[in-house]
């Protein structure tokens, strides 16, 4: 094991004080010696360094920290500590390694004011996103040879053929709690046969499409916002710019038609499954064969149904596609903005679902389609 | 750093021997034998693709050979498991191609890093100040400090990626491609400071290089691989002397000419 630093107060007699050090005066040594000399007090008029075993710059900048408070000599010190000395001497003490932080009663009304400023600009960011995209299609209809369709179906892959798996999990499982959980209460009716109705009319106008939605916001607006991010930090986005490539209709496009497409399919697929996961309830608890509930599904749910929710899937879809990549598309700087941004994605993307999703069963229900 | 003059009869800092690295059917070393010597800053060269930056991986552990023996200051590091070397980590500094900073953390910040890391039990304040003056000791201005990595230029950004290597006071320094990517003046003045600072403290230099000029004005020793191995080490003269047709031509090469030119001139 190495020495530890140490020190001695020597007295030469004429009142002057001379520190004398020896030891390791090294990085790994240095700890608990410092907080020792900094409640050192007295005057001392020399440092004796001659008997240091090992300096390294932290040493050095200690000694000298310690010599300029006590306006102390600096002795004794071998060429290897004079030279170190020597690269610390002209830099000025400081802790001050942090970003620069305002008072309080400043960072508030400035966070505020960028806030509100930000606010602005974003919505100016969300038109002409809006316009680029627009543009894109345009020059797309124009030179439709341009279309990126191989992106298009992978981009349709990963939305929708590898989401089916979990989709189809979870739209199951929700079809057997709202059958089990409504018969329970509707046998205090004695009506337990609606459950039928129950099933098939609240999958097929609501939960089908709203948790797809959700679930394909989390899954792909958010694979959107970080990839579209990353390409952004990367520059690659600036190099398709130079090429003369468009990055909004290589990349952006192709997402939100995938999006779009596949949350149609994905909605009526999640509202199917979930009415056989129903069905198996009602076969196994209430004494509705499996093919009867299917059957009675037929009856009771009106086509107009299937309309709703085929009419609110596309428009959920192109809502998680767009606010993943004008998230994405947003990040600038470093990595935590990718972060930032992705979540951005998904919180505004599914709040956005969610509202729309109430103003379109008002909306539903006023027109007829109740 | 002072604990960096040592007596010449200690062992080498690094040596490597029959070091091999394949990745499946692709062998990058095979064989490879090298020994840096103490307080020499010593050039590594070989063409694009040729295994310098996994030599380095290999050196300092980030990258497990497939066969050989690497040890670095004394300490074997293929046989130690990542975590049980932390005493050969805190005595090297890294910098990485890209400077490959932090990028949430300020430039200063960046450097505490690796002293909190290390040195739990130091001062905060004491702690920040070691932070800031290397930072400084590395030719960046105070006002770069505070600064965020984004911020910075690509110079500065080596610089500060040299401030974080030197955080722990190393014996041992690895600069992958230090002077690439930065204008001549720039270059020229990151060269001097890695000569100033090996001298002032004392270091141990591995240096990944392209640069020509670089290796004329303060390399001690250049090796070179090719080959899947160092095929040569030595000065530039005695690596000329050797005649390899590789070595030949990228020293005796327009570039190489000028380099010689330029170094031979400033020599006067």
């Amino acid at each position: 094991m190495e020495e530890a630093a140490q020190y001695s107060l020597v007295e030469d007699g004429a009142g002057h004080s001379r520190l004398v050090l020896s030891g390791q005066l090294t990085l790994a040594a240095i700890g608990p010696f410092e907080r020792a000399l900094q409640t050192l007090s007295g005057p001392v008029a020399a440092v004796d360094l001659s008997d240091v075993d090992d300096i390294d710059t932290v040493g050095a900048w200690v000694v000298l920290q310690f010599a300029r408070a006590h306006d102390a000599e600096i002795t004794g010190a071998s060429e290897a500590a004079q030279r170190l000395l020597g690269a610390v001497r002209g830099i000025e003490a400081s802790s001050d390694i942090g970003p620069d932080r305002l008072p309080v009663w400043e960072r508030v009304p400035v966070a505020l004011g960028e806030k509100v400023y930000a606010g602005r600009s974003g919505l100016y960011g969300v038109v002409g996103f809006f316009g680029q995209i627009l543009i894109g299609v345009g020059s797309l209809i124009r030179h439709p040879t341009r279309f990126p369709f191989k992106a298009l179906v992978h981009q349709m892959e990963l939305v929708g053929v590898t989401a089916l798996p979990i989709i189809g999990l979870m739209s199951f499982l929700i079809g057997i709690v709202i059958a089990q959980q409504g018969s329970v209460q509707l046998e205090q009716f004695g009506a337990e046969a609606l459950t039928v109705n129950l099933v098939g009319r609240i999958t097929l106008r609501e939960l089908g499409v709203l948790m797809t939605a959700i679930m394909v916001a989390g899954r792909s607006g958010s694979a959107f916002a970080a990839q579209l991010g990353t390409m952004k930090l990367t520059e690659e986005i600036d190099a398709m710019r130079t090429i003369g490539i468009s990055p909004i209709e290589v990349l952006v496009i192709p997402r939100i038609v995938a999006a779009t497409l596949m949350m149609v399919l994905l909605g009526f697929y999640a509202s199917v499954v979930a009415i056989v996961g129903g069905a198996v309830v009602g076969d196994l608890t209430l004494g509705i064969p499996f093919w009867t509930f299917l059957d009675r599904i037929h009856d009771v749910v009106p086509t107009h149904d299937l309309w709703v929710g085929l009419i609110k899937a596309p428009v959920f879809g192109l809502i998680v596609g767009l606010a993943g990549c004008y998230n994405g598309l947003q990040v600038r700087g470093n990595s935590e903005e990718v972060g930032r941004r992705t979540t951005m994605a998904v919180v505004s993307a599914i709040f956005a679902v969610i509202v729309l999703d109430a103003f379109f069963a008002v909306f539903f229900t006023e027109v007829g389609w109740g | 750093m002072s604990g960096h003059y040592h007596s010449p009869d200690e062992p080498p800092p690094i040596v490597v021997e029959g070091l091999a690295n394949r990745f499946g059917d692709f062998v990058v070393h095979e064989n490879l034998d090298l020994t840096v010597r103490r307080g020499e800053i010593l050039g590594v060269v070989g063409g694009s693709g040729s295994g310098k930056s996994v030599l380095m991986r290999s050196i300092i552990g980030l990258q497990r050979p497939s066969a050989g023996r690497v040890e670095v200051l004394g300490r074997n590091i293929t046989d130690i498991d990542p975590d049980s070397n932390i005493g050969v980590r805190c005595r090297w500094g890294v910098l990485f191609q890209g400077g490959a900073l932090f990028s949430t953390l300020t430039v200063g910040e960046n450097v505490e890093v690796a002293l909190k890391q290390f040195y739990p039990d130091l001062d905060p304040v004491l702690r920040a100040e070691i932070a800031r003056y290397k930072v400084i000791l590395s030719g960046l201005p105070d006002s770069a400090v505070a600064k965020y990595p984004s911020e910075l230029s690509g110079g500065m950004k080596k610089r500060a990626g040299l401030a974080r290597a030197l955080a722990l006071d190393p014996e041992l320094l690895f600069l992958d491609e230090p002077t690439a990517g930065l204008d001549p003046i720039g270059a020229a003045k990151f060269d001097r400071l890695t000569r100033e600072l090996k001298e002032t403290l004392g270091l141990t230099v591995f240096l990944i290089t392209h640069d020509l000029d670089t290796l004329y004005e303060i390399c001690d020793r250049v090796a070179v691989i090719a080959e899947k191995k160092i095929i040569a080490v030595g000065t530039i003269p005695e690596l000329i002397a050797t005649g390899h047709p590789w070595i030949e031509e990228y020293f005796n090469g327009p570039r190489g000419r000028a380099a010689r030119a330029s170094h031979e001139r400033a020599k006067g």
